[in-house]
């Protein structure tokens, strides 16, 4: 009887070591494997309208950038601003060493003394000359008369008039060395104001009111035709210079509001608008590019800063929407897993408009009601098994 | 009819049992030893299924992208596109680097996809969590193997990244999760230097007499600029249309293009036979020479255990037990104990697994042939033990 018992028990405790060894193995084998079944997601399919969004990014530029520099090759003698000075305009930045203009101004005084002297002169030969041709002509007449009286000789009245004539030609020279003279001493003030104007060129002067951003050259610094030596710019007109996928660019025009996210203000959102968009696009790098203006800038950020642009596009029609999670490609076609009484079919679906959130709107393919899978444990087909999760293992939420 | 097996082992369970999960932790360290090299496989596979493609462009010589780097234009695959056969191509860029997020980093191999086109070649198929990339900069897709969690800010050289969605088992061949950010931001990653580097290096180029030329301003600039762009990826992934073979696709893009193209035969060759050859011939070599020192220990263990009831077999055989029931009910326990150990080995693979930081891969095949082997080692092992026991002297169980 004890034996039995002994016999009993120890028959017991060994299944009861079997059995649950057993129980885990078939467990493990029908969790893990092929033919464990496979844990999804699954969303309905509801009908509803996008707010489609474009995102760029872009570099704060400003709109206009006045690079100020001689316009021709010399030294600089002077750079009388600093970066981040304000300017008005006509306001003096710098000056170009003049090397030799200042005397040669000096000089073309001089001549032009020179000349207003001449014509001073000329102007005296001419009063000179009338003079002689009005004593010749009244000798002449004389001479007439007193031969029509036969008082002088043929000869005596024929010298008369001789002289008459020559007076005549000298003050015809004397008006045209006068005229000359008033001629030279028009194209040496021409000179001279020209001299003028060129020392003038050399000072640079700020074109607008603004802000100096940039000081590329010192004093005593060559510099030739066209280097800038400062850069200008209007700090009330700032643009952001934004770059756009091609891809999903449909709709971005001018006039749109935008929220902008500089790098330096991270989640403080400014508002603005599309100001242009780009005629021409990037071949290179396949962006197209559009200006977009600040309404309102508190304060100046760094020209160059990097800046995300949000564009709010208009919505679209209502049409079944999904998260793009969901939609894959099988056999090279694009579609949806649908579950269809706990079976798996593959949908093939045709994308529309799409969000930033990710939600696809389904133009062909699905409709409203229809289950489908969003997020799966492995890559399905159509013969997996599979079991409905709220969420898949391993993913906090 | 009374079964001897049962009989003794009802006798000594404890014992039998015992011995059983022994060998079973045995059976489960080769069970896993074989995932691991399994995984180790698998782990190149699935790099070229997440990938999508059906063709791998590179760069003409070599064995890229992901054996060897190569590197082509970025606008080599409108020229693909175009070519006979190909129903999708895609730019790809490779980078395995170190990925920060708060005060950690993990080493990830980070792919740079063109954003906002699912489906297309290299995009992840499926994902765990979040959504696809949609915007063309500072968004990422993470392997869950990573760590990261959805809305986490990750920092991949200079620029910042929030993880919008979780992937599964997208890994490299090595094993690093993969996180994919778009196409420019990784082309600017894989080339972008330190901010002191990139200072450093428009200080030697100003420094160079050639660049900094007195009578031609602005070629500073121009040539500082030229320095600080990418315009190359590693790859482009192609897809062929329903009736092409790869090979007649892959043909004409070697001829005219230049370029190098591997089918899936042909990458898969490279990754298993080239890439990781030595360390899962490394991994092999473990395998096996654990497979035969498994064996043996169990011929031993079942050996010794029937060496220890050599007197009760003396009795049976005394009292003129046939020699067939005596041989019966050693290869039955040896069988059973077989048994028992193949189970918890099984479980105790199953279940510790999930814990090896690389993926582990337990496939049914190679547990069906575990069972097999470990089943005839049982019987070999026990026919060296009924040898021994029919051998036994009936009167060494009075004897002394």
């Amino acid at each position: 009887m004890k034996r039995f018992l002994s016999n009993n028990g120890r028959k017991m405790a060994l299944l009861a070591v079997l059995v649950p060894l057993l129980a885990l193995f078939v467990y493990v084998v029908l969790r893990s494997g092929p033919l464990a079944s496979i844990p999804v997601t699954v969303i309905t399919v509801e009908s509803r309208a996008l707010a489609p969004a474009l995102f760029g990014i872009g570099t704060v530029e400003s709109r206009y950038t006045h690079k100020i520099g001689p316009t021709a090759a010399g030294r600089i003698r002077q750079v009388d601003v600093q970066v981040g000075d304000k300017v008005s305009v006509g306001q003096a930045l710098g000056e170009m060493d003049p090397v030799d203009v200042d005397e040669r101004i000096a000089a073309q005084a001089s001549a032009l003394k020179r000349a207003e002297a001449a014509v001073l002169g000329a102007d005296a030969q001419t009063q000179e000359a009338a003079a002689r041709r009005d004593y010749a002509g009244k000798q002449a007449g004389r001479y007439e008369k007193l031969l029509e009286s036969h008082a002088v000789s043929e000869e005596g009245a024929g010298a008369k008039r001789q002289e008459q004539q020559i007076a005549e030609a000298g003050f015809a020279a004397a008006r045209a060395n006068l005229d000359a003279a008033r001629q030279e001493f028009s194209r040496v003030r021409s000179e001279h104001a020209g001299l003028i104007r060129q020392r003038a060129n050399l000072r640079l002067i700020a074109p607008v009111d603004g802000l100096v951003v940039a000081r590329h050259a010192d004093s005593g610094t060559t510099v030739v035709a066209g280097q800038a030596v400062v850069e200008i710019i209007d700090p009330a007109n700032l643009w952001i210079n934004v770059r756009f996928d091609q891809l999903r660019v449909s709709g971005l025009r001018a006039g749109l509001p935008v929220r902008i996210a500089l790098r330096s203000r991270a989640g403080q959102m400014l508002a603005g608008r599309v100001l242009r968009v780009e005629p021409l696009a990037d071949a290179v790098t396949e962006e197209t590019l559009a200006k977009v203006a600040f309404d309102d800038l508190p304060e100046l950020p760094p020209l160059g800063e990097l800046a995300e642009v949000t564009i709010a596009l208009p919505e679209t029609p209502v049409a079944p929407v999904l998260p793009n999670a969901s939609i894959q490609r099988v056999d090279g076609h694009l579609g949806v897993w649908l579950v269809e009484d706990d079976a798996l079919r593959f949908a093939p679906v045709k994308t529309g408009a799409t969000d930033l959130d990710g939600r696809v709107q389904i133009l062909d393919g699905i409709k409203d009601g229809a289950r489908v899978v969003v997020y799966s444990q492995r890559a399905l087909d159509s013969r997996s098994r599979v079991k409905i999760v709220e969420r898949l293992p391993g993913v906090s939420p | 009819m009374i079964s001897l097996a049962g009989r003794d082992l009802l006798h000594s369970w404890g014992k039998f049992v015992f011995t059983g999960v022994g060998l079973g932790l045995l059976i489960g360290v080769t069970l896993t030893m074989a995932g691991v090299y399994r995984g180790m496989v698998d782990d190149a596979k699935v790099l070229l299924d997440n990938s999508g493609a059906d063709l791998w462009v590179v760069q003409q010589d070599t064995l890229g992208p992901y054996a060897e780097s190569s590197s082509l234009y970025d606008d080599t695959y409108r020229g693909i596109r175009g070519m006979p056969g190909v129903a999708r191509a895609a730019n790809v860029t490779y980078l395995t680097t170190q990925v920060r997020q708060g005060g950690r980093d993990v080493r990830a191999m980070v792919v740079g996809v063109e954003p906002g086109r699912v489906g297309e070649p290299g995009q992840p198929g499926y994902l765990v969590a979040g959504r696809q990339i949609t915007r063309g900069h500072y968004e990422a897709v993470a392997d869950i193997a990573s760590g990261f969690k959805l809305g986490d800010d990750v920092q991949i050289r200079r620029s910042h990244y929030s993880v919008v969605g979780l992937t599964r088992r997208m890994v490299s061949s090595s094993g690093d999760p993969m996180v994919f950010i778009p196409l420019k931001d990784a082309q600017e990653a894989q080339f972008l230097k330190d901010n002191d580097a990139i200072a450093q290096q428009r200080r030697r180029t100003a420094a160079n007499p050639a660049f900094d030329r007195p009578g031609t301003p602005g070629l500073l600039e121009a040539v500082i600029a030229s320095q600080s762009t990418n315009p190359y990826v590693n790859a482009v992934l192609v897809q062929i249309e329903p009736g092409y073979a790869p090979e007649e696709v892959a043909e004409p893009i070697r001829r005219w293009k230049r370029l190098q193209v591997y089918t899936r035969v042909q990458m898969e060759g490279i990754l298993v036979g080239k890439l990781i050859a030595t360390s899962a011939k490394q991994i092999g070599m473990f395998l096996v020479i654990l497979s035969v020192v498994s064996a043996a220990i169990v011929a031993f263990i079942i050996y010794t255990l029937t060496l220890g009831k050599i007197r009760e077999i003396a009795v049976l055989k005394l009292i003129g037990t046939r020699n067939r029931t005596i041989a019966g009910m050693i290869m039955q326990q040896a069988v059973g104990l077989g048994v028992i150990g193949f189970v918890v080995g099984k479980i105790a693979a199953t279940f510790w697994a999930p814990i090896f930081p690389k993926y582990v891969l337990l496939e049914p095949g190679d547990a069906a042939r575990g069972f097999a082997a470990v089943v005839v080692i049982c019987m070999l092992a026990s026919v060296l033990a009924i040898r021994a026991a029919l051998k036994v002297d009936p009167a060494e169980a009075i004897g002394g």
